[in-house]
């Protein structure tokens, strides 16, 4: 495989950027989720 | 002070098997799967499905990206991403403009977001590409690269305004406005830069102008699809974790009112007797209200 | 409505000639610069020619900066804004009539630089019209993004650096065609230089455009 550096750089900047961001989000959203009562979590999964 | 607020109730009522809230729904969950698993089969096809990028020129020379044309299937829809990330921005800031309601505001927001994490992804992935293809990290003469390092300045420049502490309906309002005309500057930009490259007669597009085969053409619209998954799943929940702050922060709105009525109420007690009575301070916000 | 432009521009630059601001601290600061590039690039007489037209206008972009960052300033401080508002003055009075006054600053910037330019820099003027009017079509373009960003960060925390931050992106494109043009107007490049003072023009009829209709809507404050 030529090019195997650019390959494994590209790749994986891609895939660290995309999975910090989204567990960015995900924290944060759930942390906030616990501050609101139910009621007000529209589109969201209800409490089971 | 003997007020109930929303948020305590909520506390005091928790049920008994407690599951933390999150943002998700069924169709993050279907989503987020989806785009994990495409991109495990993504990874598979550009590894080991796609051939590598060679041609055999008339004087017998084989030339081509080689392996480096495997990168092509993170760029290109990083970049379409991005691009599809500040449409919606755009879309989403004339709507506010035209409706005011704070849905079409979180959903610009969200989209700027996601939009500048894809824009910066492209410019990266783009270098990395342009070394071993152009012999080049950056190249000044191609259009796309500097319009969208141009619109990607526009945006943090956009992010960085959100994240001025200013009064809600504001903020949003000028936010609207930056996003219309950064969308429009873009124009602009691409336009200008495609007549200075010209200019210098720089090369064609590399990706079009050569022949695309049939198993990379597959893999570039199957990793257009994973993305397009992926965004989606990424933007419900950016969106919902704006909707949550937006509602938190209201519910504080709301309970800084109740507490101020109580207090105001309080003091007509106080006015009107020296012994203000347990009752009364409960009562006090529906008083307060029906007195305004 | 048209006397009410007038009446902001001589009310801006009112202000402007009795503060002086421009003059004893714009101006100099705008020299200071040329000063910086020539240090930075050696004393190298032909490249500091080569380079003048980019380099006139990069001062210019980081003059117009303080510049409107002090007009919005003064007006905020004043409560000029609200006050030219309830004075029943039309948005699009109060817009253009503001640009007008930036680019008239910028210009008389411009004048004094490209005297400037013209005797640190060693150039000389190959076509005199092209250079006038890149250089006002330029100061307009400006005047207009700038008058634009200036309203929409006017009043928010850190608007020091948050208008270069968002202005510069934008106005890209001038420095790009205004620099093409006074290549062209100086002789040191062979750049199409009244195609690029289209551009310039098309991008101050676009923000014109843009910021008369949006003013109002940047301006109904809470």
């Amino acid at each position: 495989m030529t090019h195997l550096g650019y390959l494994v750089a590209g790749w994986s900047v891609t895939v660290v950027g995309v999975v910090s961001y989204a567990v960015w989000v995900i924290v944060r959203a759930r942390s906030l989720a616990q501050r609101v009562p139910e009621n007000r979590r529209r589109w969201m999964m209800p409490d089971v | 002070m003997n007020v109930t607020t929303p948020v305590s109730t909520f506390e005091l009522t928790g049920r008994g098997v407690q599951v933390l809230p999150t943002s998700s729904s069924k169709a993050t969950k279907v989503l987020g799967w989806l785009s994990l698993l495409g991109f495990a089969v993504l990874v598979v096809l550009a590894f080991a499905w796609v051939p590598q990028d060679t041609r055999i020129t008339d004087q017998g020379d084989v030339v081509g990206q080689f392996d480096a044309v495997r990168l092509m299937f993170v760029h290109v829809p990083a970049a379409i991403l991005a691009y599809s990330g500040f449409g919606i921005t755009f879309l989403a800031s004339l709507g506010y403009l035209r409706w005011r309601t704070v849905w079409w505001d979180i959903m610009a927001v969200s989209a700027a977001e996601i939009g500048v994490m894809f824009g910066v992804l492209t410019l990266v992935t783009g270098s990395i590409w342009g070394r071993p293809t152009w012999q080049t990290w950056w190249e000044w003469g191609d259009v796309r690269l500097v319009t969208t390092l141009v619109m990607v300045l526009v945006f943090i420049g956009y992010l960085a305004v959100r994240r001025i502490p200013v009064q809600a309906q504001v903020q949003a309002r000028r936010c609207a406005l930056i996003a219309l005309v950064g969308v429009v500057n873009i124009i602009i930009v691409n336009r200008s830069v495609d007549w200075w490259e010209n200019r210098t007669l720089h090369q064609q597009s590399t990706l079009l102008a050569r022949k695309i085969r049939d198993e990379t053409l597959f893999t570039l619209t199957f990793s257009l699809l994973v993305g397009a998954a992926l965004f989606a799943w990424l933007l419900l929940h950016r969106f919902r974790m704006a909707y949550l702050q937006s509602q938190l922060e209201q519910l504080e709105v709301e309970q800084a009112l109740v507490e101020r009525r109580a207090e105001s109420q309080l003091h007509d007690c106080q006015a009107a007797s020296a012994l203000p009575t347990q009752t009364h301070l409960s009562d006090a916000p529906q008083e307060g209200e029906d007195q305004r | 409505m048209l006397r009410d432009v007038w009446l902001v521009v001589g009310k801006d630059l009112l202000i402007e000639m009795r503060a002086r601001v421009g003059i004893n601290q714009i101006v100099p600061f705008a020299v200071i610069v040329l000063l910086l590039f020539a240090f930075a690039l050696d004393t190298d007489q032909a490249a500091l020619r080569t380079y003048a037209p980019g380099l006139f206008w990069v001062t210019v972009l980081l003059a117009s900066l303080l510049a409107i960052g002090r007009s919005f300033a003064v007006d905020l401080a004043d409560g000029t804004s609200d006050r030219l508002l309830l004075s029943g003055i039309e948005p699009v009075a109060a817009f253009l009539g503001k640009v007008i006054a930036i680019a008239v600053q910028l210009v008389v910037l411009e004048l004094l630089l490209s005297l400037g330019v013209l005797l640190l820099f060693d150039v000389s003027v190959q076509r005199f019209g092209l250079l006038v009017s890149a250089g006002l079509v330029g100061a307009l373009g400006l005047a207009v993004a700038g008058t634009l960003y200036g309203a929409l960060v006017a009043g928010l925390g850190m608007r020091e650096s948050l208008l270069p931050v968002l202005l510069l992106p934008v106005v890209a494109p001038v420095m790009l065609g205004a620099t093409r043009a006074f290549q062209d107007a100086f002789g040191v490049a062979g750049a199409q230089g009244w195609a690029w003072l289209g551009l310039l023009v098309g991008f101050a009829a676009i923000y014109g455009l843009f910021g008369a209709l949006s003013y109002g809507t940047l301006l109904e404050e809470a």
